[in-house]
């Protein structure tokens, strides 16, 4: 696998393990029955980080707001680390999805924790997406012109 | 010299007591959760998150609720609780064209790519108190309508795709200023006084938008485009050495286009006012366009007749943390003050007594003399 794809894999893991709700994680990481011994290397902890937006739209970057985050990086046995960031404050989805991208450093865990974990709470993820799309569509404005006169 | 008093400990230690007593009120009514502020009131959350200058629905459900509903008293929470917390670093810009859009619509077309979208809107209610709400009825979710969707394009591309908008210039590679890291300077940078007018009063500058309608600064504004939806957040890690999705944030976009400008140089074209700030809140949106636009009046060659084009007067006044602690500051004790004040008046009341006295004397005198010559 080339550094690219790698790459792209692990940013969709995060992605999608950021969004997910902590009680699914858990639950879905119980079912998989890895229990990896690791070591905190930072954290987890809460901390900020500022919002850029940009003027216009697609303009010069300027800067909105914070928003809090938690991060998390772990060391497991094999000494492979796993870093993860996500918005809010929770403590144990951070130190979760470090130990998962930790994991998945594993060429054929990787495999495992995709199909298992990220796959179904990317469908889900997906689901709500698609019914939030649904219910924005049922209100858009259909307009129909009414004809007078005759010419 | 500096006399100080103490005392008030146990009245201070009492009212904080009698407060938690009533912001609880009725005990016999359920308590609120912190679930049911950031789902049922989820558009005083996300101006408190707004003006609190800080994204975390939960953090400003329980400031809201610690503050028995006063948003300006949760900002103010809320602002004290970010600076507890270390800055780990800046997301990249957001790409709103990208948003899974919740509502968009544009007063200018009424044919866009993506259609006019109403969203969750008070718009087109009749704004006749629901008496159905007084109980909790069963509430039908939203319709849907299947199929697939266009692509919700942006109006300022289609306006800018002949040319007839002003562009944005790019990015010079400079990190935009931080409003709360640099002490203010005037004149700010457009950048800074967005950063300023995102966090700003709701109230202060919907009237300083609603100012320039009325002729003080007129732009001619036209509702370009307002979208609010999610936009996925992205952090860069330097210890994995690229930009990781964090999560999603909702916000309200506006683009404001107003009347033409143009020179020497540049055709005529719209001229444009932006605002973007955290959650649903177009009202607040929509306010910091007009007041963008006219703080650009230097840039674009207008005259500065007017307060909402004042950089100074706007941005100095529309932090409502800022204000309501030196307007409230006014209840504090300024008894050493005031006794210099009291002193003060009575002495020159005294002066005005002694000068009056004998302006009067004289004045009986001058009659008394009139009276004599008459006679």
């Amino acid at each position: 696998m080339s550094i690219e794809t790698e790459r792209a894999a692990r940013r969709n893991r995060m992605s999608v393990l950021a969004r997910c709700e902590t009680s699914r994680l858990q639950g879905l990481w119980s079912k998989l029955g890895l229990d990896p011994t690791y070591k905190l290397l930072r954290g987890p902890e809460y901390g900020l980080v500022m919002l850029r937006g940009r003027t216009g739209g697609t303009g010069e970057p300027f800067n909105i707001g914070e928003a809090t985050v938690t991060r998390a990086s772990v060391k497991l046995d094999d000494g492979s680390v796993g870093h993860a960031m996500a918005l809010g404050r929770d403590d144990m989805k951070a130190r979760l999805c470090a130990i998962v991208d930790a994991l998945c450093q594993d060429t054929r865990t990787a495999v495992l924790i995709d199909a298992e974990m990220i796959a179904p709470i990317k469908s889900e993820l997906d689901g709500a997406d698609e019914r939030r799309r649904q219910e924005t569509a049922a209100t858009r404005v259909d307009f129909f012109t009414m004809v007078r006169g005759e010419d | 010299m500096y006399v100080s008093v103490k005392g008030g400990e146990a009245a201070i230690d009492n009212a904080h007591r009698l407060l938690a007593d009533r912001r609880r009120g009725d005990r016999s009514v359920p308590a609120l959760t912190l679930d049911q502020i950031t789902e049922q009131l989820a558009l005083g959350v996300d101006r408190v998150m707004s003006e609190g200058s800080l994204y975390d629905r939960r953090l400003a459900a329980l400031a809201i609720k610690q503050a028995r509903g006063d948003l300006i008293e949760a900002i103010f929470l809320v602002r004290a609780y970010r600076t507890t917390l270390p800055r780990f670093g800046f997301a990249e810009p957001v790409d709103t064209g990208a948003m899974l859009v919740e509502r968009r619509i544009s007063a200018c077309y009424k044919d866009l790519p993506g259609g006019q979208l109403l969203g969750p809107t008070f718009d087109y209610t009749h704004r006749l108190l629901d008496e159905e709400l007084e109980v909790d009825a069963r509430i039908e979710p939203g319709r849907m309508r299947e199929g697939a969707s266009e692509p919700v394009t942006r109006i300022v591309d289609i306006l800018g795709g002949e040319g007839l908008i002003e562009e944005e210039p790019g990015t010079n590679g400079e990190e935009p200023g931080d409003i709360n890291q640099t002490p203010l300077e005037f004149p700010l940078s457009r950048a800074m006084r967005l950063q300023s007018l995102a966090r700003g009063d709701e109230g202060f500058l919907l009237a300083l938008g609603y100012s320039t309608q009325r002729g003080y600064a007129r732009s001619h504004p036209f509702a370009g485009e307002i979208r609010i939806g999610e936009v996925e957040i992205e952090v860069y890690l330097p210890e994995l050495g690229f930009a990781v999705p964090v999560g999603r944030v909702q916000l309200t976009e506006c683009q404001m286009v107003n009347q033409f400008k143009g020179s020497a140089k540049l055709p005529p074209q719209f001229t444009r006012g932006y605002g973007l700030v955290f959650g649903q809140s177009e009202r607040k949106a929509m306010a910091m366009a007009l007041c963008d636009r006219a703080l650009r009046a230097e840039e674009l060659g207008e005259d500065i007749v007017a307060p909402a084009q004042d950089q100074e007067f706007v941005i100095s006044h529309c932090d409502n943390v800022q204000a309501t602690g030196f307007v409230e500051h006014l209840k504090l004790p300024h008894y050493v003050d005031f006794q210099a004040e009291l002193g003060l008046v009575r002495t020159m009341r005294a002066e005005f007594e002694r000068a009056n006295g004998v302006f009067q004397q004289a004045q009986a005198e001058s009659a008394i003399e009139k009276k004599e010559a008459a006679e």
